[in-house]
């Protein structure tokens, strides 16, 4: 494609413009049986009992970032959602929403992006949309996955008092690394975007009992907890010393008044385990891709009056809430 | 020399006279809170939270006037993201954003020096609201301004001194036995407003600073002090804090800025406790007039000037949680980071 | 009332300053405080409120000293 061009109203507008765009970028980057058919839907062969459906959407700004892009963030998002479930990922689709004006090379680096990951994380994008819409060059992406279910579904009213809570790595790098370019703070911060599924295999194949896992997203670790805490009824008691934060991460945090409890991670999961197999596992993910950092963080026990409790690090006792309101910085 | 785990076991076995401590800044509310400081204490030691809070002890009327100006053709607000979800009597500024008011977030006063060189032809309200850690950074703003010859901007004081509100609670509230003073704001002021607050009314102060070992030790302090009928102000935060304070920063305080009566929520009008711009920088100030208020229908049952004043704790507030919450706040207490209702209800629920 | 963190000065431009936290660079304004480059101090709302005095590893075992000053 030329030099500087941008997408136009054309470019969606199904003709020849709009076949070009496919052929010449997503296509040329998404190749596979499935989508090489270039028919209306992908018809897969399925074999497993029970399949896992998930859908996301990804809309941050910038799209590039340290770390990764908008396109390496929606297929492991979507591919980790999978993965948490007890899943194999194995499709995606991609839809996209490109506003006028956004450069083509840009594009085809997301696309680009987007193939690589799909291709480490061994699944195939099978069905894809692309449509362009009035604006100022951003862009939008949804990803839908199927993973297949060859085992007991992880569930969270598996968690049982006694259970121990694993945290795969250092919580806040991505909300951190997507803040530093908004608030003009320069550091080396980087986002965790990647997809986890080695070290879930790992688990898997040393016969670890998952009781229940999630990744650590929007809304943060204390949300997460908080969720899980509800829906198994037990009580989650967190040790704060124990939370792996790295030091960048924190001070940035403390410049803007956030908490890494709260910020959201694109590349870390949460695990629960009894207590027995709890070292076992810390180890397998320790020495899997992405989890050279993962520490016991919380244990579970039987319901108290409030879903998660912290140990603070001077040994005082309090509630961790879930997010409230939008978690802006604050200043004063 | 004592070491932490003593005083930790000394707090929690404290089986003395019942001692109530107020602490005056939002940023230790949070830091106790988030440590969970109360469990360490002994039943005896109370801890209430007090006027610590600059978007908490603004008055309703504050916000309706930015209100006004975000719905004014003329103009746009800048606000630090604090303030937008503070209720007024109508409506807040982030109501008022929603509904096509011109509002936008900046993180420092700086910023806005920024955006009026970037768009000359819009007119900027900076909401000005803080305490003497903050001022200066709004008089170094209008340095600035001056010094670049920056004319679209003005500044919406409501900005405070703490010592009189100080001096207040010790004559209106008098059973607070003990202070832990604002160690950011002694950074800038120094210590003097607090040794006449403890000569005047034979209460302790100690100035302390934001880790919880910090605070625990100006607790340890403060009960010493106290048990001993000792009333003397201890400068904690030695690192920070000096005897005479930022002078440099109290001058350019003093170069823009200057004293007046100001109304404090759950106080009412206290002499010599706000800052408005001075006569000759009048035309970088916007001052709304100084009145008594009450409290409108709409937040009707708040309690935030109890809160505020230590009379009552959050959750004894029939609407903590229930009609007022993070989501729908019906006082500021609830709304700021700072404010005591919020700090609770995100630790606590 | 006052997020305020404690940085190291890497370099000085008159009024400004960039000053590191942790491998987080901010400019901030110096012209109230008395710095040179190397020195540590509290930044609140975009500028320096004041120097650091003493070493922040050992705030500690400061802080327990001044209390046996005091008491």
């Amino acid at each position: 494609m030329g030099n500087s061009q941008k997408i136009t109203m054309v470019h969606g507008s199904g003709g020849s413009a709009t076949r070009k765009l496919i052929q010449d970028l997503f296509h040329k980057y998404f190749q596979n049986d499935a989508l090489d058919k270039m028919e209306d839907a992908a018809v897969l062969d399925i074999s497993s009992e029970k399949i896992a459906y998930t859908t996301d959407s990804f809309v941050v700004t910038p799209i590039f970032f340290q770390g990764g892009d908008i396109g390496k963030l929606a297929v492991c998002g979507t591919l980790n959602d999978l993965l948490v479930m007890g899943a194999e990922p194995k499709y995606l689709s991609a839809g996209f929403i490109l506003e006028e004006g956004m450069d083509i090379r840009d594009l085809e680096e997301i696309i680009k992006s987007m193939a690589l990951t799909a291709e480490e994380s061994g699944v195939k994008i099978v069905a894809g949309d692309t449509k362009v819409i009035e604006g100022s060059g951003g862009i939008y992406i949804n990803t839908s996955g199927i993973g297949l279910i060859n085992h007991k579904p992880f569930h969270t009213s598996n968690v049982k008092p006694g259970d121990a809570v694993i945290v795969s790595g250092p919580l806040g790098n991505h909300h951190a690394c997507i803040l530093s370019h908004r608030m003009n703070i320069k550091n080396a911060i980087s986002s965790d975007c990647a997809y986890l599924g080695e070290m879930v295999q790992n688990l898997i194949k040393a016969n670890i009992e998952i009781k229940a896992m999630r990744d650590v997203t929007r809304g943060g670790l204390a949300t997460v907890l908080n969720e899980i805490a509800e829906s198994s009824n037990t009580t989650i008691n967190l040790t704060e010393s124990s939370i792996p934060v790295d030091p960048e991460v924190k001070s940035f945090c403390d410049i803007l008044g956030l908490d890494p409890l709260y910020m959201a991670n694109e590349g870390k999961i949460v695990c629960f385990v009894s207590r027995e197999d709890a070292e076992k596992a810390l180890s397998i993910i320790k020495n899997s891709r992405f989890g050279e950092k993962a520490a016991i963080i919380a244990e579970v026990s039987e319901r108290e009056n409030v879903p998660v409790t912290v140990t603070t690090r001077i040994g005082g006792k309090r509630i961790l809430n879930v997010l409230q309101g939008e978690g802006l910085p604050r200043i004063c | 020399m004592i070491n932490l785990e003593e005083i930790k076991s000394f707090l929690l076995d404290y089986s003395g006279p019942e001692i109530k401590l107020m602490e005056v800044c939002g940023t230790h509310t949070s830091t106790i809170v988030k440590s969970g400081i109360r469990s360490l204490l002994s039943k005896n030691i109370k801890l209430v939270s007090g006027p610590g809070c600059p978007v908490c002890v603004t008055g309703s009327r504050y916000i309706d006037e930015a209100v006004k100006f975000a719905f004014s053709k003329d103009y746009t607000v800048l606000s630090f993201g604090d303030l937008l979800r503070v209720p007024g009597n109508e409506m807040s500024l982030s109501e008022a954003k929603a509904l096509g008011g011109s509002v936008e977030i900046v993180y420092s006063p700086m910023e806005a020096a920024e955006k009026a060189i970037n768009n000359p032809e819009k007119n900027y309200v900076l909401a000005a609201v803080g305490f003497e850690t903050t001022i200066p950074a709004y008089a170094l703003l209008l340095d600035n301004l001056i010094e670049c010859k920056i004319s679209n901007v003005k500044l919406l004081t409501s900005l405070k001194s703490i010592g009189p509100a100080l001096d207040w609670l010790c004559e209106n509230e008098s059973d607070i036995d003990g202070f832990i003073a604002p160690g950011h704001v002694a950074s800038v002021t120094g210590v003097s407003v607090y040794r006449l607050l403890a000569e005047k009314y034979r209460k302790p102060f100690t100035v302390a600073g934001f880790e919880a070992e910090h605070i625990l030790v100006a607790i340890y302090d403060l009960v010493m002090q106290i048990v001993k009928g000792r009333y003397e102000v201890h400068n904690l935060y030695k690192s920070i804090v000096s005897d005479k304070g930022n002078e440099k920063a109290m001058e350019i305080i003093g170069k823009y800025f200057e004293l007046s009566s100001a109304y404090w929520r759950g106080m009412g009008i206290i002499d010599s406790s706000g800052y408005t711009v001075r006569e000759n920088y009048r035309d970088y100030g916007i001052e709304i007039p100084v009145r008594e208020e009450e409290i409108s229908n709409k937040s009707k049952g708040c309690r935030c000037g109890e809160v505020i004043t230590g009379k009552i704790e959050p959750y004894e507030c029939a609407l903590f949680g229930k009609g007022c919450s993070s989501t729908n706040p019906v006082g500021p207490c609830m709304v700021s980071h700072e404010g005591t209702c919020g700090i609770y209800y995100s630790m606590y629920g | 009332m006052c997020v305020a963190v404690p940085g190291k000065v890497i370099e000085l431009n008159g009024k400004m300053g960039k000053v590191d936290f942790n491998g987080n660079v901010v400019e901030v304004n110096v012209s109230l405080v008395d710095v040179e480059v190397g020195s540590y101090v509290l930044v609140h709302a975009g500028y320096a409120v004041e120097v650091v005095k003493r070493e922040l590893a050992e705030e500690l075992s400061n802080l327990f000293a001044d209390l046996e000053d005091v008491l």
